[in-house]
């Protein structure tokens, strides 16, 4: 027997799942959350193809901590591939539950049924019922676990024409958090200090409480903030806060990334082969900086407390997550705090969420009002998490028959998964703040394959005994967490560069180089097929300032794999003309999503590794909105070519993230092909290009 | 700023408002007449979330006070009169989570509703200039966009 997908497994209720309406829709609920990814019609989809009914009959509920099954967080690319998975097969068992009973009621064998459009028709006869008419017959209050494994019918509604169930509510008017409007519900701000970790000294709030609209000024321990009637007038109040803050200063900010204290990190050696560090053909380092998430919208949640409950309305990546956080920090019993997701901007990762939703919290607590409160951009720069700074260092054997003998990989990194998940102290931002404080906890561990600062670090090539080291370092200067594919950014782009500089040392075409230290067919199909669709030359000439490069990864080592052929020219900066980019994700739910998907990651890391990095000095974070944060405008990004390769009976794998990798690399090895320099550190600003070629 | 009256004409709908006339033309829209389809970006004139037009001409409501449009007809996303842009935008999915998109089609709609054969250069400088998309949609925003200038003309 099949076993049931985790989160079924977790959640075995089917009502949990489906519930069937008596005003002829079919209410699903999922624990994965659109933010910004399109899942929401993936996860429909996928419910409506299982059911049998048209998707347009489905009122789709995600995130809810009142009636929705708890599916963990919607992060690491795991949305279709595992809360696909569970809907499927919750919506396949309702079908068949449904099917029996239409038997029944249609006096025929259950494989005399059909179903199209909700309607259940038994073969060569005009009679026929509908999952309506046998709401009151199918007892859905059933565990998962108890019945039958059932036909799954696979793919999706709509197949290749399926669209985007959301965008025209959003591009018509309100359809984000933001837009909510609660009665009697008055706006707040936090009032915080450049360091969002800094405290207030002597803090005078008198001339903030006198401000048109001002309803509240709230005070709890090193925690300020304001509420107001109008949202423009809390806004005009929390800025006309003058402070003195107080924090430990920052360490400088360097070109070198000194400030990585190799003692203060926690040192793990993930696997250690004898004989892999015996022999060192070439040693080359790389590096990220820190990178924002720079999300259009701001952070924003509502808070209202009533009936001895709180509920909160929240774009967090993990509802069930949040509630314990906010029980924990607000002293009071989980079971009393209701979340319900709202969609927000765009979302890549740990922002600034479930913090805000905590300040809405305690503004709604102080005003004795429903509360929304959004940050400023200012907050969405200095106090969100940012990605985190990594340093790689990587050296490699090379035999003289061009293989690689041996491989050292050593990552240093901050912070990626401060998420607040812990069973003690927390991880929202406010805690540590408050009169009665809830410590921040400590970053979690996440084991390979997976992996944080490691994911991706160890390389999919044959290459001989392997050393891969992982010093993860508790805090940096700035506040770090998930962003978007995580270590494996960076250890991608370290890889991919590396592999590069070895095939140029042993004289080998980069793809060729590729070729020969892979075994996994799946691996070759996408670089193969990424060279064929850019027309890759082996022998084409750079050095003219016109050059092309490839990077390749399987997200993970365990999830979708991608290869990227960037074309580039470097003029006064380094444009990304043409990007071919050849995807293996398994059997595709949404294609256009999954296109979407890996056009947005590709722009997305080229945006990052092209124009990104976050700075700050003594007394806190420096870049504090857009001017500061210079990102990839319109006429920069490259025409995108998308090739996906999919075997139907493999399974759906996630795509959010396995473009990051290959583009960051592609660009910099296409930018080694244009102008015969190696940039090693992100971004590959002008200066840094000028450098390296300086340096010659 | 103490309370003044203000007329305005929003979506073709005359109103008179009695605020401060300081009180940006996004709060307006969104507080006082409840159209929430202008985004709340970053209310510093950087990202063009918030992008409605006056007069026809594209502006950041975030940076536009009251007083500066009294008397001036607002277009917002509910009143979008080139419905042509919208539907370009949603034939081609030019969007991952939609938030700068509304401020995208308003700019596009008040370029193309004014000079009907205005350049794709020209168009596209002023997305270079004034909007930000954080997901990665560009490529099909600008697909859109060539669909919407066939659409118009």
């Amino acid at each position: 027997m099949s076993p049931l997908p985790a989160t079924l497994a977790a959640n075995p209720r089917l009502d949990r799942w489906v519930q069937v309406e008596a005003d002829g829709t079919i209410t699903i609920r999922s624990g994965k959350v659109e933010i910004g990814q399109g899942i929401a019609t993936a996860i429909a989809a996928i419910a409506a193809r299982e059911l049998g009914v048209g998707i347009e009959r489905l009122r789709l509920v995600s995130g809810d901590t009142r009636l929705g099954p708890d599916e963990g967080l919607t992060t690491g690319s795991q949305s279709v591939e595992a809360g696909g998975a569970s809907m499927r097969r919750a919506a396949a068992l309702v079908r068949t539950l449904f099917t029996a009973a239409a038997a029944r009621m249609l006096d025929v064998p259950e494989d005399a049924i059909a179903v199209a459009d909700g309607a259940f028709a038994a073969r060569d006869r005009n009679r026929a019922c509908s999952y309506w008419d046998l709401r009151e017959e199918v007892n859905l209050a059933v565990s998962a676990a108890a019945l039958p494994v059932p036909i799954e019918r696979g793919g999706s509604a709509d197949g290749a024409a399926l669209r985007r169930i959301d965008l025209r509510g959003k591009l018509s008017g309100g359809a984000f958090i933001q837009d909510m409007r609660l009665p009697g519900m008055l706006h707040g701000r936090v009032i915080r200090g450049r360091n969002p970790a800094a405290r207030p000294v002597g803090p005078d709030l008198s001339a903030i409480a006198a401000m048109p609209g001002v309803v509240s000024v709230v005070v709890d321990g090193d925690f300020l903030g304001v509420v107001a009637r109008r949202e423009d007038q809390a806004r005009r109040a929390a800025a006309k806060a003058r402070l003195t803050w107080q924090a430990q200063p920052l360490p400088a900010d360097t070109e070198g990334l000194d400030w990585m204290d190799p003692g203060s990190a926690d040192t793990r050696v993930l696997i250690d082969e004898p004989g892999a560090a015996a022999v060192v053909t070439l040693e080359r380092s790389y590096a990220r900086p820190y990178l924002a998430h720079g999300s259009i919208g701001p952070c924003c949640a509502v808070a209202s407390w009533g009936g001895g409950r709180l509920t909160v309305w929240s774009h967090s990546q993990g509802v069930f997550m949040l509630r314990r956080q906010l029980a924990r920090v607000l002293r009071i019993a989980a079971g009393d705090v209701d979340v319900v997701h709202a969609p927000g901007a765009g979302c890549y990762g740990h922002n600034g969420a479930d913090d805000v939703a905590l300040d809405a919290a305690l503004l709604a607590r102080a005003a004795g009002a429903p509360v929304m409160c959004c940050w400023s951009r200012a907050e969405e720069f200095s106090a969100s998490p940012a990605g985190a700074a990594m340093r790689v260092r990587l050296a490699a054997a090379l035999g003289a028959d061009g293989r690689i003998r041996g491989w050292v990989h050593e990552v240093w990194s901050t912070p990626h998964v401060a998420r607040p998940v812990a069973d003690d102290g927390t991880g929202l931002l406010a805690g540590p703040l408050l009169a009665d404080p809830t410590p921040a906890s400590a970053p979690a561990h996440v084991a390979l394959p997976a992996g944080a600062g490691e994911r991706n670090a160890v390389p999919i090539y044959r290459t001989g005994p392997r050393r891969i080291v992982h010093h993860r370092l508790s805090q940096g200067p700035l506040r770090s967490s998930a962003l978007r594919s995580l270590g494996a950014h960076c250890n991608v782009f370290a890889i991919e560069s590396f592999l590069d500089e070895l095939a140029a040392t042993a004289g080998i075409d980069p793809v060729a180089f590729r070729l020969a230290h892979l075994d996994d067919p799946r691996a070759r199909g996408v670089i193969a097929a990424a060279a064929r669709m850019a027309g890759w030359d082996a022998h084409a000439a750079g050095g003219e300032g016109v050059g092309r490069g490839i990077g390749f990864a399987r997200y993970k080592n365990i999830s979708g794999y991608c290869a990227v052929v960037a074309e580039v020219e470097a003029r006064d900066r380094l444009f990304f003309r043409r990007a071919f980019v050849a995807v293996d994700c398994g059997a595709v739910v949404h294609r256009d999503g999954l296109l979407n998907q890996i056009e947005g990651g590709v722009v997305q890391a080229a945006s990052w590794t092209l124009c990104e990095s976050l700075h700050w000095d003594a007394d806190g974070p420096t870049v504090l909105g857009w001017a500061d944060y210079p990102v990839l405008r319109f006429s920069d990004v490259p025409a995108i070519t998308v090739e996906i390769i999919a075997t139907p009976s493999d399974a759906a794998l996630g795509a959010g993230e396995v473009a990051t990798g290959p583009t960051a690399a592609a660009l910099a090895n296409a930018l080694a092909h244009a102008l015969g320099v190696r940039v090693r550190r992100m971004p590959l600003t002008p200066d840094r290009i000028g450098a390296a070629i300086e340096a010659g | 700023m103490p309370e003044q009256r203000f007329d305005i004409v929003v979506n073709g709908l005359a109103h008179s408002l009695d605020l401060p006339g300081d009180v940006p033309l996004l709060d307006v829209l969104r507080t006082d007449l409840g159209l929430l389809g202008t985004r709340t970006g970053c209310l510093e004139g950087d990202c063009g979330a918030c992008t409605v037009l006056v007069d026809g001409q594209p502006v950041q409501a975030c940076e536009t006070p009251l007083w500066s449009v009294a008397g001036r007809a607002v277009e917002t996303i509910e009143g979008l009169r080139l419905e042509a842009v919208r539907e370009a935008f949603l034939a081609e999915q030019a969007a991952q989570c939609g938030y700068c998109t509304n401020g995208i089609i308003m700019t596009v709609a008040g370029l193309l509703g004014r000079t009907p054969a205005a350049s794709r250069a020209e168009i596209l400088a002023m997305l270079d200039e004034r909007h930000i998309c954080r997901c990665g949609a560009q490529a099909r925003i600008l697909r859109a966009l060539d669909r919407a200038m066939q659409g118009v003309r």
